[in-house]
């Protein structure tokens, strides 16, 4: 227990140091850019075929669950559109980024650990912590750029699979993904985005950035960190929700 | 110069350095050497601002380190040049990027002149054409050179080396010690390594502090260590059967020149 609450201060201490003496912007401009470019655009891919076919298996398991003929069709497009945007593009997705960009963020940080390049940067006066996680929060903030796309994908493969599958017309599920909308919603899927996009960046850091140790100790760093960002956003999935949506 | 006075630093209830005073002269390569655990790596990192030592003083040219506020701590910090035992070059950067590094962090310089110095300390390491090339493209000496190329490259007034040849073939390790020794009179720095290699000692060694338990057993120069008659040092040195030869062949001769 005390271990625990001695890692919570440590991670909040880390979060303050980030913000600190930051190194010239010039350095930074370029650092942040390529961030942007591994975690935000590397994601993509993966995002888009997983949110695209995760929107396909909603409207088909909503369709096949629909047995009562009184419920209009429509309900598949409802369906789909409320699941994906509330719950499987924010949170599902930012699982699968936990393993992806989280683990690659642990051990590259990880690795340099071990191999003394945070000792280097620190001995030369560099803020290790803001050189490091600073820029990775940064790309991080665009994270619902990714999630709107993994929304809007996701919607489209609930149509493509709805309407191709026979279970809908298009005309039919277009009308659906408009019915009772309330773009609130909007706002809380992308609020908690941006919540989850600091977790993102941050919580992989931390276990990257203090692990000791060697090769293996880097490996086993990367999954604690994979554990405890899903654990973190689940956890914070329900609170904002009970804040924001009951 | 470096000065440190009474130093002691203790982990828990592991008294690690136990009052150690010494000078490291500039213009000079110093050398600490010692068994493991004797607290070599404690004693570059107490100099480095790694470890704060409980007692005693360590000075760089006069300026007290516990006595200086962070500025000025921070302004120390780009005086000094590390080369790191496993190299520690940032393997996302190329050979150009890595030297060029501390220049872009810490100077106003425009790209080309940091390219400019770049080239010139490459090419002092003898390393020029490299510049393209990742730390993983190279070898594990060159890669030293790049890391001594680095810690260079922004004029430092202090350089410090933990165990730079490890790791190295016998002769790639003399030209890591030659470039070492010739960078600091030619730099006219203050150079501390960090070592239990003793062909480096007995190559470079102008200032040699041998370190045990903690403590400053013995001081001295490459000339004085074959000489001394300190049995801790005798044993360490000689510890290898190569060295022991070395040593009975010097002591037959020595014994043939008084016959004569």
């Amino acid at each position: 227990m005390i271990k625990a609450l001695n890692q919570i201060g440590r991670y909040f201490l880390m979060i303050g140091e980030v913000f600190y003496k930051p190194v010239k912007w010039k350095v930074m401009k370029t650092l942040i850019f390529k961030e942007i470019d591994d975690l935000i655009i590397g994601s993509m891919g993966i995002v888009a075929f997983i949110s695209f076919f995760i929107g396909g298996v909603v409207a088909i398991q909503t369709a096949l669950n629909l047995t009562n003929p009184l419920i209009p069709k429509s309900l598949i497009a409802f369906a789909t559109r409320q699941s994906v945007i509330l719950e499987f593009a924010p949170t599902f997705i930012s699982i699968i980024m936990a393993g992806r960009a989280g683990s690659y963020i642990t051990s590259s940080i990880g690795t340099m650990r071990v191999t003394e390049q945070i000792d280097a940067l620190e001995v030369m006066g560099v803020n290790a912590v803001n050189y490091l996680i600073f820029p990775k929060i940064i790309a991080f903030s665009l994270y619902p750029f990714v999630i709107a796309i993994a929304m809007f994908l996701g919607i489209l493969g609930g149509m493509v699979a709805g309407v191709y599958g026979g279970f809908i017309g298009q005309a039919e599920f277009l009308q659906g993904i408009q019915t009772d909308f309330i773009p609130y919603h909007i706002f809380y899927a992308f609020f908690k985005t941006f919540i989850f996009g600091f977790i993102l960046a941050t919580i992989p850091s931390f276990h990257g950035f203090y692990m000791k140790g060697g090769a293996l100790e880097v490996g086993k760093a990367s999954t604690t960190s994979f554990v405890w960002t899903s654990v973190v956003i689940i956890l914070l999935n329900y609170i904002i929700t009970q804040l924001l949506l009951s | 110069m470096i000065e440190i006075k009474n130093i002691e630093k203790s982990f828990g209830d592991t008294k690690v350095l136990k009052g150690i005073s010494a000078v490291f002269e500039t213009g000079k390569t110093n050398l600490i050497i010692g068994q493991s655990g004797s607290g070599k790596t404690v004693m570059i990192k107490s100099l480095l601002g790694i470890h704060t030592p409980e007692v005693g003083t360590i000075s760089f040219d006069g300026r007290i380190y516990s006595k200086m506020t962070p500025d000025e701590k921070r302004t120390l910090r780009t005086e000094i040049g590390m080369v790191f035992q496993g190299s520690a070059l940032f393997d996302s950067m190329t050979v150009e990027e890595n030297v060029g590094f501390p220049l872009k962090m810490f100077t106003s310089k425009r790209n080309r002149e940091i390219r400019d110095r770049v080239n010139e300390v490459l090419q002092r390491v003898n390393l020029e054409g490299s510049n393209k090339k990742f730390p993983a493209e190279i070898s594990g000496g060159m890669q030293k050179r790049v890391a001594i190329a680095r810690a260079i490259v922004n004029n430092p007034k202090y350089l410090f080396c933990d165990e730079p040849n490890s790791g190295l073939d016998p002769e790639t390790s003399i030209v890591i010690d030659e470039l070492i020794h010739e960078i600091t009179k030619e730099y006219d720095i203050t150079t501390v390594i960090n070592t239990h290699d003793m062909n480096s000692v007995l190559q470079i060694g102008e200032n040699i502090i041998f370190l045990k338990n903690g403590k400053k057993e013995w001081e001295g120069d490459k000339e004085e260590i074959l000489e001394t008659r300190n049995k801790s040092i005798i044993e360490f040195v000689y510890s290898s059967d190569l060295f022991k030869k070395v040593r009975e062949n010097l002591l037959a001769e020595e014994e043939e020149e008084d016959n004569k």
